[in-house]
Protein backbone atom coordinates (compact mmCIF):
# COMPACT_ATOMS: atom_id res chain seq x y z
CA UNK A 1 0.00 0.00 0.00
CA UNK A 2 1.14 3.45 -0.77
CA UNK A 3 1.20 5.71 2.24
CA UNK A 4 2.36 9.25 2.85
CA UNK A 5 1.95 10.18 -0.78
CA UNK A 6 2.39 13.91 -1.18
CA UNK A 7 2.52 15.76 -4.50
CA UNK A 8 4.70 18.84 -4.84
CA UNK A 9 4.45 21.09 -7.86
CA UNK A 10 6.40 24.16 -8.90
CA UNK A 11 4.64 26.50 -11.33
CA UNK A 12 5.54 30.18 -11.82
CA UNK A 13 2.93 32.47 -10.32
CA UNK A 14 2.69 34.66 -13.39
CA UNK A 15 3.62 34.69 -17.05
CA UNK A 16 2.95 36.67 -20.17
CA UNK A 17 0.41 35.41 -22.70
CA UNK A 18 1.73 32.62 -24.91
CA UNK A 19 4.88 32.25 -22.86
CA UNK A 20 6.49 28.83 -22.42
CA UNK A 21 7.10 28.03 -18.78
CA UNK A 22 8.96 25.22 -17.04
CA UNK A 23 7.08 23.11 -14.52
CA UNK A 24 8.64 20.74 -12.00
CA UNK A 25 6.73 18.07 -10.12
CA UNK A 26 7.67 15.57 -7.45
CA UNK A 27 5.45 13.10 -5.68
CA UNK A 28 6.57 11.05 -2.70
CA UNK A 29 5.90 7.40 -3.50
CA UNK A 30 7.92 4.25 -2.92
CA UNK A 31 7.40 2.98 -6.51
CA UNK A 32 7.81 -0.67 -5.53
CA UNK A 33 9.08 -2.25 -8.74
CA UNK A 34 7.83 -5.81 -8.25
CA UNK A 35 11.42 -7.00 -8.78
CA UNK A 36 12.62 -6.87 -5.18
CA UNK A 37 12.45 -9.69 -2.67
CA UNK A 38 11.91 -9.43 1.08
CA UNK A 39 14.17 -11.11 3.68
CA UNK A 40 12.25 -14.39 3.28
CA UNK A 41 12.85 -14.45 -0.46
CA UNK A 42 9.27 -13.60 -1.39
CA UNK A 43 8.75 -11.14 -4.20
CA UNK A 44 7.39 -7.82 -2.99
CA UNK A 45 4.39 -7.06 -5.19
CA UNK A 46 4.55 -4.17 -7.62
CA UNK A 47 2.97 -0.94 -6.41
CA UNK A 48 3.69 2.11 -8.53
CA UNK A 49 2.13 5.23 -9.96
CA UNK A 50 1.45 4.21 -13.56
CA UNK A 51 0.24 7.43 -15.14
CA UNK A 52 0.77 11.17 -14.75
CA UNK A 53 -1.39 13.73 -16.54
CA UNK A 54 -1.11 17.51 -16.73
CA UNK A 55 -3.92 19.68 -18.10
CA UNK A 56 -4.30 23.43 -18.37
CA UNK A 57 -7.87 24.76 -18.41
CA UNK A 58 -9.01 21.35 -19.62
CA UNK A 59 -6.49 21.07 -22.45
CA UNK A 60 -3.72 18.50 -22.30
CA UNK A 61 -0.08 19.40 -21.71
CA UNK A 62 1.52 16.07 -20.90
CA UNK A 63 0.40 12.49 -20.39
CA UNK A 64 3.07 10.07 -19.17
CA UNK A 65 2.78 6.30 -19.05
CA UNK A 66 5.02 5.22 -16.20
CA UNK A 67 6.70 1.85 -15.67
CA UNK A 68 8.48 0.34 -12.65
CA UNK A 69 11.78 1.76 -13.96
CA UNK A 70 10.75 5.24 -12.83
CA UNK A 71 12.63 6.06 -9.61
CA UNK A 72 11.19 6.34 -6.12
CA UNK A 73 9.50 9.73 -5.62
CA UNK A 74 8.79 10.30 -9.33
CA UNK A 75 10.13 13.61 -10.61
CA UNK A 76 9.17 15.30 -13.85
CA UNK A 77 10.30 18.51 -15.46
CA UNK A 78 8.64 19.74 -18.64
CA UNK A 79 7.42 22.80 -20.51
CA UNK A 80 3.96 24.24 -21.02
CA UNK A 81 2.42 27.05 -23.04
CA UNK A 82 0.10 29.39 -21.18
CA UNK A 83 -2.32 31.18 -23.52
CA UNK A 84 -4.38 32.75 -20.70
CA UNK A 85 -4.83 32.85 -16.94
CA UNK A 86 -6.06 29.62 -15.48
CA UNK A 87 -5.36 26.44 -13.58
CA UNK A 88 -2.87 23.68 -14.11
CA UNK A 89 -4.34 20.40 -13.02
CA UNK A 90 -1.99 17.56 -12.09
CA UNK A 91 -3.19 13.96 -11.67
CA UNK A 92 -1.24 10.86 -10.65
CA UNK A 93 -2.82 7.41 -10.96
CA UNK A 94 -1.69 4.67 -8.55
CA UNK A 95 -1.74 0.91 -9.23
CA UNK A 96 -4.02 0.52 -6.20
CA UNK A 97 -6.66 2.77 -7.75
CA UNK A 98 -5.77 5.85 -5.72
CA UNK A 99 -5.71 9.16 -7.56
CA UNK A 100 -3.59 12.05 -6.31
CA UNK A 101 -4.33 15.56 -7.51
CA UNK A 102 -2.97 19.06 -7.29
CA UNK A 103 -4.01 22.35 -8.87
CA UNK A 104 -1.93 25.48 -9.40
CA UNK A 105 -3.21 28.82 -10.64
CA UNK A 106 -1.20 31.04 -12.95
CA UNK A 107 -1.85 34.71 -13.68
CA UNK A 108 -1.26 35.74 -17.29
CA UNK A 109 -0.84 39.40 -18.12
CA UNK B 1 26.80 1.79 -35.60
CA UNK B 2 27.62 0.78 -32.08
CA UNK B 3 27.39 -2.84 -31.08
CA UNK B 4 24.87 -3.28 -28.30
CA UNK B 5 26.33 -4.97 -25.23
CA UNK B 6 25.06 -8.48 -24.38
CA UNK B 7 21.79 -9.81 -25.81
CA UNK B 8 20.51 -6.63 -27.44
CA UNK B 9 17.40 -8.54 -26.96
CA UNK B 10 14.45 -9.25 -29.12
CA UNK B 11 12.17 -7.98 -26.34
CA UNK B 12 13.43 -4.45 -26.88
CA UNK B 13 12.64 -4.65 -30.59
CA UNK B 14 9.17 -5.93 -29.73
CA UNK B 15 8.51 -2.86 -27.62
CA UNK B 16 9.86 -0.66 -30.40
CA UNK B 17 7.56 -2.32 -32.93
CA UNK B 18 4.59 -1.95 -30.63
CA UNK B 19 5.27 1.78 -30.41
CA UNK B 20 5.99 2.34 -34.10
CA UNK B 21 3.52 -0.15 -35.53
CA UNK B 22 6.41 -1.69 -37.45
CA UNK B 23 7.30 1.54 -39.25
CA UNK B 24 10.88 2.30 -40.14
CA UNK B 25 12.90 4.12 -37.51
CA UNK B 26 15.60 6.61 -38.44
CA UNK B 27 18.74 6.98 -36.36
CA UNK B 28 19.15 10.37 -34.68
CA UNK B 29 16.69 13.22 -34.52
CA UNK B 30 16.02 12.66 -30.84
CA UNK B 31 17.99 14.20 -28.01
CA UNK B 32 18.67 11.91 -25.08
CA UNK B 33 20.67 13.38 -22.26
CA UNK B 34 21.89 10.75 -19.82
CA UNK B 35 25.00 10.55 -17.68
CA UNK B 36 27.95 8.55 -18.97
CA UNK B 37 28.45 7.06 -15.53
CA UNK B 38 25.69 6.66 -12.96
CA UNK B 39 27.02 5.90 -9.51
CA UNK B 40 23.59 4.96 -8.25
CA UNK B 41 21.33 3.05 -10.62
CA UNK B 42 18.34 3.78 -8.41
CA UNK B 43 18.03 7.31 -9.62
CA UNK B 44 19.58 8.24 -12.94
CA UNK B 45 18.58 11.64 -14.32
CA UNK B 46 17.63 11.61 -18.00
CA UNK B 47 16.13 14.12 -20.39
CA UNK B 48 14.53 13.51 -23.77
CA UNK B 49 13.58 16.00 -26.46
CA UNK B 50 12.60 15.88 -30.11
CA UNK B 51 11.31 18.91 -31.95
CA UNK B 52 7.61 18.63 -32.72
CA UNK B 53 7.34 15.05 -31.46
CA UNK B 54 3.92 13.94 -30.28
CA UNK B 55 5.33 11.12 -28.16
CA UNK B 56 8.68 9.85 -26.92
CA UNK B 57 9.18 6.37 -25.50
CA UNK B 58 12.14 5.50 -23.28
CA UNK B 59 13.48 1.95 -22.97
CA UNK B 60 16.25 0.51 -20.81
CA UNK B 61 17.60 -2.44 -22.76
CA UNK B 62 19.32 -4.12 -19.82
CA UNK B 63 16.53 -3.88 -17.23
CA UNK B 64 14.42 -6.94 -16.31
CA UNK B 65 11.56 -5.19 -18.12
CA UNK B 66 12.75 -2.66 -20.73
CA UNK B 67 9.91 -0.08 -20.74
CA UNK B 68 10.65 3.02 -18.66
CA UNK B 69 8.09 5.63 -19.69
CA UNK B 70 6.19 7.05 -22.63
CA UNK B 71 5.72 10.81 -22.77
CA UNK B 72 2.71 11.99 -24.78
CA UNK B 73 2.79 15.71 -25.50
CA UNK B 74 -0.52 17.56 -25.67
CA UNK B 75 -1.48 20.72 -27.58
CA UNK B 76 -0.27 22.91 -24.71
CA UNK B 77 3.15 21.32 -24.36
CA UNK B 78 5.70 24.13 -24.59
CA UNK B 79 8.22 21.83 -26.22
CA UNK B 80 8.47 18.10 -26.74
CA UNK B 81 10.92 17.83 -23.89
CA UNK B 82 10.79 16.13 -20.50
CA UNK B 83 13.18 15.18 -17.74
CA UNK B 84 12.81 12.52 -15.08
CA UNK B 85 14.79 10.05 -12.97
CA UNK B 86 14.95 6.37 -13.78
CA UNK B 87 16.22 3.06 -12.44
CA UNK B 88 18.90 1.10 -14.26
CA UNK B 89 19.71 -2.44 -13.12
CA UNK B 90 23.16 -2.52 -14.72
CA UNK B 91 25.39 -0.89 -17.29
CA UNK B 92 23.29 -0.69 -20.44
CA UNK B 93 21.90 1.27 -23.35
CA UNK B 94 19.07 3.68 -22.71
CA UNK B 95 16.97 4.13 -25.85
CA UNK B 96 14.64 6.97 -26.79
CA UNK B 97 12.21 6.68 -29.70
CA UNK B 98 10.19 9.66 -30.86
CA UNK B 99 7.10 9.90 -32.99
CA UNK B 100 7.80 13.04 -34.98
CA UNK B 101 5.33 15.63 -36.23
CA UNK B 102 5.23 14.10 -39.73
CA UNK B 103 4.40 10.67 -38.32
CA UNK B 104 7.85 9.20 -38.85
CA UNK B 105 9.95 7.71 -36.07
CA UNK B 106 13.46 8.43 -34.86
CA UNK B 107 15.59 6.75 -32.24
CA UNK B 108 18.79 7.31 -30.38
CA UNK B 109 20.58 5.45 -27.63
CA UNK B 110 23.10 6.25 -24.97
CA UNK B 111 25.30 3.89 -22.98
CA UNK B 112 25.11 4.48 -19.23
CA UNK B 113 27.65 2.81 -16.97
CA UNK B 114 26.06 1.86 -13.67
CA UNK B 115 28.16 1.33 -10.55
CA UNK B 116 25.40 0.20 -8.18
CA UNK B 117 22.37 -1.49 -9.77
CA UNK B 118 18.93 -0.11 -9.20
CA UNK B 119 16.68 -3.12 -8.91
CA UNK B 120 17.46 -4.36 -5.42
CA UNK B 121 18.71 -7.81 -4.47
Amino acid sequence: MASGVRPRVKVPRSASAGETITIKTLISHQMESGQRKDSDGNTIPRSIINRFVVDFNGENVLDVKMEPAISTNPYFEFEAKVPESGDFHFTWYDDDGSVYEDTQTIEVS
Amino acid sequence: MTVLPYRANAAVEDFVNEFTGGAEVAEGGVDLIAPEIAENGNTVPIEVAAEGASAIMVLAAGNPTPPVATFNFGPLAGASRAATRIRLAQTQDVIAIAKLADGSFARTSSLVKVTIGGCGG
